[in-house]
């Protein structure tokens, strides 16, 4: 009762009906834009952050005005016609110094989600990648650093260096916060190491290297790219919350921590010096966030229809 | 037929657990695979079954013992033979949802082969994806899709597509259908029959399902907790199991029609397997096994040829009369 393949015959597929179901070849990245696109919540929130960082580039400069120009005889002026946001109490320009203040909050933002990214996903990547008696040492001293209060190490920080400029606040904002990145990535990679396909490749005879790039890489990049996103309102935030409690940028320098900390003592009589920065912060933070969840959304395939 | 392809001598895995405790995943485990067959291997689960098939194939370095490829130990093979090596050999997955990288489109998951053995152009290897698709039953349409968006038994296809674009002549088969549905497996067995019959390849069938073992295998080996127990040709092993494990094993495969006479004197399955940390002394099986005597619980049996190409490793092999359903 063998049946013999001679007895059936291909009553055939028309080769043209299957192909239109086909789609046409889109790269993995192209297909994310794609689907980005899609998500509206997502591409105005990245509108609004090409807004904020064009204003922050060229806002001064629209003003008229420079941001460490005082005015005694503009002091605490309400927004008006010539001074778009007020002034405060020294007669400085609100307008100019939000903008400059934004340059500071946004570049501590960026470069140190940068950085712990950076230095997190090495870290952990390495740790990982070797595994055994490294991964464990690697780890434990990766625990041990999260265990310190982060904003120990920043008054201790600024007060070895004594300095309390830009470059030494981002240090400290920086020194431990790539650590939570490194278990994130080490866990990240872990789980992808235990996967078939990556012993699939090892028996296709793949190199070392390539399945990294190849593989491993780009199964991580989706949650790296969101979790950048996601750690800048974090430092922008922070930033903030140092300066406000007087350990940040130092006057005349200032970002929209500084700004906020300042109006705070006299928010009763003019809410609008406290307001423009929060909302610059509110709006910065917000619009991250929401893009964060559309790339995240975008980036992972199996959300494609 | 029966040049050998494969030799394991006395391969063993074992891994550490802690600075005392070791476990034997493999342990002295030796047979041959011909060139041609298809060699089964059963056991329950944990019995070292895919352990073995991975250090078989290098994926795990031995802990002892070796492997003899056409005659050539691959452990120790010079630089330059191994990508060789590791085209003639290749291994299909248990697990058809962990086993494509998501990702890849599919046509890039079969491609990734080509690239790393064979040097071809674009247009030829456009054309070598889309046989290699037509020749496990996939459409040219589904090249451009991602794994998520096919069914278990379509990933299944691809991961023998993949394994079958370099060309290899033997294949590992580590239970590539248990993670399948009933009628998709039957389809999945045919097509590595049709395939093993056009390409002449060889395979290690990795599984836990006896009956589906029977169907495609020449002969079968079963491990019980990383020991060979028993290798005979699959026709001697189900009709005449001698090993007790074996004949256990044979009388749990649910029949279509049981009958209750029969049922009733069946050797019925005891007990849970030991830890394979701390393996009962002597034979391995004794802990189990109804019929055990003294001497099983100190002395480990060999495996040794009792009839011809019937191997057991038990001290005591007995012809179960009382299962003449098995």
């Amino acid at each position: 009762m063998e049946i013999q393949s001679n007895l059936f015959e291909m009553i055939g597929i028309e080769e043209n009906e299957t192909d239109v179901i086909s789609r046409p070849r889109v790269g993995y990245l192209a297909d994310a834009w794609r689907r980005f696109k899609l998500n509206k919540v997502a591409v105005v929130a990245m509108i609004i952050l090409a807004i904020l960082i064009f204003m922050v580039l060229f806002g001064q400069a629209i003003s008229g005005y420079n941001f460490s120009d005082m005015d005694k005889t503009a002091r605490n002026l309400a927004p008006n016609g010539s001074h778009w946001f007020g002034t405060d109490k020294l007669g400085r320009d609100t307008f100019a110094r939000v903008w400059q203040g934004g340059r500071i909050s946004l570049a501590i933002g960026v470069i140190g989600a940068l950085v712990s990214t950076v230095v997190g996903c090495l870290y952990g990547g390495i740790a990982a990648y070797i595994g055994g008696v490294v991964d464990d040492v690697m780890m434990r001293i990766v625990e041990i650093l999260i265990s310190v209060p982060y904003l120990i190490v920043v008054i201790l920080m600024s007060v070895i260096l004594q300095s309390k400029s830009v470059g030494t606040l981002l240090l400290a904002m920086t020194i431990t916060s790539w650590c939570g990145m490194a278990r994130f990535i080490h866990a990240q990679m872990l789980q992808i190491k235990g996967q078939e396909y990556i012993l699939a490749a090892q028996v296709l005879g793949e190199r070392r290297w390539r399945i990294v790039t190849k593989h491993m890489i780009p199964n991580t990049l989706s949650v790296v790219i969101v979790s950048i996103t996601f750690d800048i309102p974090g430092y922008i935030f922070s930033e903030a919350f140092l300066s406000f409690i007087g350990l940040g940028v130092q006057s005349p320098d200032t970002s929209w921590g500084a700004l906020v900390s300042e109006a705070q003592s006299t928010f009763i009589f003019y809410p609008y010096q406290l307001l423009f920065p929060a909302l610059m912060i509110a709006l910065t933070m917000l619009s991250f966030t929401l893009m964060g969840d559309g790339l995240r959304d975008a980036l992972d395939p199996k959300l494609r229809k | 037929m029966s040049e050998t392809l494969i030799e394991v001598k006395n391969l063993s895995k074992h891994f550490k657990i802690s600075r005392k405790l070791v476990l034997k995943a493999v342990d002295h485990v030796s047979f041959e695979i011909k060139r041609g067959e298809t060699f089964g291997l059963v056991g329950e689960s944990g019995c070292g079954k895919t352990t073995c098939g991975r250090t078989l194939i290098n994926l795990y370095s031995a802990t002892d013992g070796q492997v003899l490829y056409n005659g050539q130990d691959i452990s120790h093979l010079p630089k330059g033979k191994v990508l060789d090596y590791k085209q003639r050999i290749q291994m299909i997955f248990q697990d058809p949802y962990s086993s494509l990288n998501p990702r890849m489109t599919i046509s890039e998951i079969i491609a990734q082969g080509l690239n790393i053995h064979f040097k071809m152009s674009k247009r030829e290897q456009e054309e070598k994806v889309n046989a290699l698709m037509a020749d496990v039953g996939l459409t040219a349409s589904f090249g451009n899709r991602f794994a998520h968006e096919l069914s278990g038994g379509q990933r299944q296809r691809v991961g023998i597509a993949r394994a079958l674009a370099v060309e290899p002549e033997f294949i590992v088969c580590d239970e590539p259908i248990s993670a399948l549905d009933v009628s998709i497996q039957a389809q999945i067995i045919n097509l590595l029959i049709k395939l093993q019959k056009e390409r002449k390849l060889t395979y290690l069938f990795i599984s836990h399902d006896l009956s589906m073992v029977k169907h495609i295998s020449d002969r079968v080996g079963v491990m019980y907790l990383g020991h060979m127990v028993e290798i005979a040709t699959s026709l001697n092993l189900f009709d005449e199991p001698l090993h007790p494990y074996t004949q256990m094993l044979l009388s749990a495969i649910p029949e279509a029609e049981p009958d209750p006479a029969k049922r009733r004197k069946s050797v019925k399955i005891e007990g849970e397997v030991p830890s394979p940390i701390t393996p009962p002394p002597g034979c391995k099986f004794s802990s189990r096994c109804v019929y055990v005597k003294d001497q099983c619980k100190l002395e480990v049996p060999t495996l040794k040829e009792i009839r011809p190409d019937h191997f057991v490793a038990c001290h005591f092999p007995r012809v179960c009369e009382e299962v003449s359903s098995c």
